[in-house]
């Protein structure tokens, strides 16, 4: 077992579950007509209903309904075509019904499986254990003013779903790979966008430690984690703590803790003796949420290819590695754009060039794939100039960084550069006659024995031609010239 | 001439159609009989600008021919429903000063049909009593007095507002709300129809809320004939709530035929209960005697689950008022008390904000739904409430309508019942079974009491089968023919 932690007193097996809530890529609230977009000043989206005023009653958002079954698809999960929201009670500031609707006993998606990709290239499944919809509370703003606080709501109401795991997990990296996926499988379906850093996903961690083959410890469930770097640290720190605490006599015990990404640590927010009793019912102002085995199949049909049939079929079709691969479909902009070029040529190559090139000036540029410059087609004719040898792959470095700043064809910046490879025999004999005849002795170190002067060789008719001989074929007359 | 305020809402229509008088003058009369009712405090607040505001506008539809079914109709809205610009308390402290920037479906549809607001009626606070005796606002008074006894009587409740006034003749009709009997027992106590319909006929939306799945809008009138009229315009799918029935609302003054021959009336055994006084049995044998001289049949029928009704209604309801109520925290709108931190100002502002009625039910309710409670009480509350909803279905099978008592007493003095709140709970008796199973159930004034006080028959109906009701209602006010008037008249 790979991923035994050593301890002290020996081996540690972790144990990881998560809890992730995803907003809704929807333009209005679960419940409500609100607008749902990011950035909009406090309470400009705002409801009667989000603001919980008297006789306000939430009305289901069918494109939640649909998103969720989707995703619930996505994950290969089963539909409850029966699920029932419930009320959560409790008293926030920022809560203004004094309930979050949400689902409890009957979520409108069941058990199902993913798939993660571990960096090994190495991959393993996760079970999901339910989705649920439910809303999202408002946002208290306590540093505004010493004595007050404020309370935003534009994110009252908004449609979260809660993915809950199986406790499958059993690394930070894993956890990792897990929140990875499902980010991926959310985006490419269009159910989440995926932001983490504008909240629009995160993670609730649940983590707890035991000997292997024992069974599970308690555990201690990390709040509101909105970063994958911040889940890997909060599992690391988490886990050391517990193995630390439990080595050194004492016991973990059930709590909520709060990561702090500044300090790097873990904080004890509310033990399992302050939870509330939420007091769950059935929201009486909701009928049972009932979907039809005919919608369930309509949301199938919408679904486009997903990450992983997307993988396996790069690597059969295109012969790429597992590796290459999973860097292409992670996104689905990406594995579009680098299908695009590979449409037009080589795909190993296409995929080396997506992966090496392209990704390295879009991240240096800051920009996404979907603002690159350089347009799918035009990579793929600059990469078919490399395979009928118009140019190098040298070359094809200058020209592509001309694409990336102006927008150009390969084939323009080829032509008005006068880039194209010199491939004629006869041309660069000449060439290398001359700088044979001015180096004698060069030469003759060569042919005393110095044959890595070859390069030296090389070196110069690249200088003379600017690089545009085919080194092919310079290879080939140099060493027939200085052997003969 | 009769007064303008004595017109029955049919009669009013006539009158305004005919030109026998203006919408401005009809509301003018009732301005004033709003005052002269003062003593009743069946007003929270009044509107008598607004009223005068709007029947000019009656006027003018009338003049160009596009007046409504409520056209001109002087009506007061209970104060449960949230009325754009204008205060809405819920009869309690918590909602000071609170006044919507919205109107609720059911008031905004009375004023599209031409009805013309005299004001907001006092209640029970949240809709939570049998008396109108728990109202932030003070009590309500019934107009009838028991004879030779000037005791102030309770109006019923919640809805003890709207049934005074009506009573008094100081509106010609008003909106209720009914949970457990909110609309039939206080109609009872003070002589008038009162109308809850169906669950899901009439939108929640924009009504203050106190037990979600059992909380129903419905007229409370002069006659049924009017409670018909009213319901008509009251009515209607509500896209903004969720639970409100799509399903076409029918002309329900055309059910009015006068005929019940061959109907059948069931009459659940059940509902004979033990100490029930004489005089409830003897107008409900009257009321089973007129119905048979009109041609119906009479069918004894068993819901043999009758007796797990109210407790089961104490369960579920004060539940769902648990957390509906979570809502008044001091944080939005109306009554704010400071505290050191949150919590504290919750406790303050609820604490000051709520009475002692509501206190008690928020309890309740929050402990029912406690961990470890939930299961014997709120879940087997549910089922309970599964079980009366089947007998009901198997009584359908052998009758068409099922007549009772609407409550187990007349009117009682402001006190009487006051010290224990379970004897209060019994008030609902009658009415609270049909609330569960979310049917029609009509309270029709059958006959006076020894002391002089008015007694109701009920009659409910299968789901959505409001014209059967309002048929069979209809004949009962016919053969009963009651026509005495309180001493409280405006």
């Amino acid at each position: 077992m790979a991923n035994l932690i050593k301890g002290n007193t020996g081996d540690w097996e972790v144990v990881i579950g998560l809890e992730v809530h995803a907003q809704v890529s929807s333009k209005a609230k679960l419940f409500s007509g609100a607008a749902t977009a990011f950035g909009a000043g406090p309470n400009e989206q705002v409801s009667l209903v989000d603001a919980a005023m008297p006789g306000m009653l939430p009305v289901i958002n069918k494109e939640c309904v649909r998103q969720a079954v989707r995703t619930g698809l996505a994950m290969g999960c089963a539909i409850n075509l029966k699920s029932v929201f419930a009320r959560k009670n409790y008293f926030y500031a920022d809560l203004p019904q004094g309930y979050q609707i949400s689902q409890y006993e009957l979520p409108v998606v069941g058990e199902g499986e993913i798939t993660i990709d571990l960096e090994d290239g190495e991959s393993k499944q996760v079970g999901i254990e339910r989705l649920h919809l439910e809303q999202d509370a408002g946002k208290s703003i306590h540093d505004q003013d010493p004595t007050k606080s404020y309370i935003d709501l534009n994110r009252s109401g908004v449609a979260l779903m809660e993915i809950v795991s199986k406790p499958d997990m059993r690394s930070a990296d894993e956890a990792a790979a897990y929140v990875t996926k499902l980010r991926s499988i959310l985006r490419y379906i269009g159910a989440c966008d995926g932001n983490m850093a504008e909240g629009s996903m995160r993670a609730d961690v649940n983590i707890s430690v035991r000997r292997p083959g024992e069974p599970l410890g308690t555990r201690a469930e990390l709040k509101n984690i909105n970063s994958i770097r911040f889940i890997r640290q909060a599992v690391d720190y988490e886990v050391k703590r517990q193995i630390m605490l439990i080595e050194d006599g004492g016991e973990v015990v059930q709590e909520t803790r709060l990561f702090d990404s500044i300090k790097g640590e873990t904080r004890s927010m509310r033990s399992k003796e302050d939870a509330h009793d939420y007091r769950y019912f059935p929201d009486p102002d909701l009928l049972p949420l009932v979907i039809e085995s005919a919608f369930v199949e309509e949301m199938k049909g919408t679904l486009p290819e997903l990450p992983d049939t997307k993988k396996d079929r790069f690597i059969s079709d295109f012969g790429l590695s597992a590796y290459d691969a999973g860097v292409l479909v992670s996104e689905r902009e990406t594995a579009s754009y680098y299908e695009a070029v590979a449409a037009k040529a080589d795909p190993k190559l296409a995929a080396n060039w997506v992966i090496s090139e392209l990704f390295g000036r879009l991240n240096k540029a800051g920009k996404d794939i979907t603002d690159s410059p350089v347009s799918p087609e035009n990579l793929g004719n600059l990469l078919s100039l490399i395979s009928d040898n118009t140019i190098s792959g040298k070359i094809a470095k200058e020209v592509f960084n001309e694409m990336f700043e102006t927008g150009k064809d390969a084939k323009d910046i080829v032509e008005e550069k006068g880039l194209k490879q010199i491939t004629d025999t006869g041309a660069i004999e000449a060439i290398v006659d001359g700088i044979i005849a001015n180096s004698p002795g060069q030469v003759e170190q060569y042919r005393s024995g110095k044959t890595g002067l070859i390069g030296w060789f090389v070196g110069q008719v690249m200088k003379e031609t600017q690089g545009k001989a085919n080194p092919g074929v310079v290879n080939q007359l140099l060493k027939s010239k200085l052997e003969g | 001439m009769t007064k303008l305020t004595d017109l029955t809402i049919a009669q009013a229509r006539d009158g305004l159609r005919a030109k026998e008088f203006s919408a401005v003058e009809l509301t003018d009369a009732y301005i004033a009989a709003v005052e002269s009712s003062r003593p009743l405090n069946a007003f929270i607040t009044e509107t008598p600008e607004i009223a005068r505001d709007m029947a000019k506008k009656s006027d003018a539809r009338i003049a160009d021919g596009s007046a409504g079914a409520m056209e001109g109709m002087p009506i007061g809205m209970k104060d449960l429903f949230c009325t754009e610009g204008t205060l809405t308390t819920a009869a309690s402290h918590i909602l000071d000063g609170f006044k919507p920037q919205y109107e609720s479906t059911i008031s905004k549809n009375l004023w599209d049909a031409g009805a013309v607001m005299l004001g907001k009626m006092n209640l029970d606070e949240f809709a939570m009593g049998s008396a109108n005796i728990t109202s932030y606002y003070g009590n309500v008074v019934n107009p009838w007095k028991r004879e030779g006894d000037d005791t102030d009587l309770v109006p019923g409740g919640s809805s003890g507002g709207s049934s005074a006034a009506v009573a008094a003749h100081s509106v010609i009709a008003a909106t209720g709300t009914d949970t457990g009997g909110s609309i039939r027992q206080p109609a009872a106590f003070t002589g008038i129809v009162g109308f809850k319909p169906t669950y899901g006929r009439c939108s929640r939306w924009g009504v203050v809320a106190f037990a979600s799945s059992l909380d129903q809008a419905g007229p409370m009138t002069r006659d049924v004939r009017d409670s018909a009229i009213m319901l008509g315009a009251m009515a209607g799918h509500d896209p903004k709530d969720s639970t409100s029935a799509d399903i076409a609302v029918p002309d329900f003054e055309a059910a009015l035929t006068g005929d019940v021959k061959g109907l059948r009336i069931g009459i659940p055994k059940e509902y004979r209960m033990d100490g029930m006084p004489a005089e409830i049995e003897k107008i409900w044998d009257q009321g089973i005697a007129w119905l048979k001289d009109a041609g119906a049949e009479i069918v004894e029928v068993s819901l043999p689950h009758t007796k797990y009704a109210l407790p089961a209604y104490y369960i579920i309801a004060p539940a769902e008022a648990s957390s509906n109520l979570a809502r008044y925290d001091g944080v939005r709108y109306g009554l704010r008390e400071e505290g050191k931190d949150l919590i504290e100002m919750y406790e303050n502002t609820r604490a000051a904000g709520f009475g002692a009625e509501v206190k008690r039910r928020v309890l309740i309710g929050t402990y029912v739904l406690s961990a470890g409670y939930y299961d014997a009480y709120y879940l087997k509350a549910q089922r309970v409430r599964s079980r009366i909803v089947d007998d009901f279905k198997k009584a359908w099978n052998s009758c068409d309508l099922l007549l009772t008592p609407a409550t187990p007493s007349a009117a009682f003095g402001a006190g009487e019942n006051q010290d224990d709140p379970l004897a209060m709970y019994l008030n609902d008796v009658f009415t609270v079974p049909a609330s569960l199973a979310g049917l029609p159930g009509i309270a029709v004034p059958a006959g006076l009491d020894s002391k002089g006080l008015p007694l109701g028959l009920q009659l409910l109906g299968r789901p959505f089968d409001e014209e059967t009701v309002l048929r069979g209602a209809h004949v009962l006010e016919q053969q009963a023919g009651f026509n005495a008037k309180p001493q409280f008249l405006a």
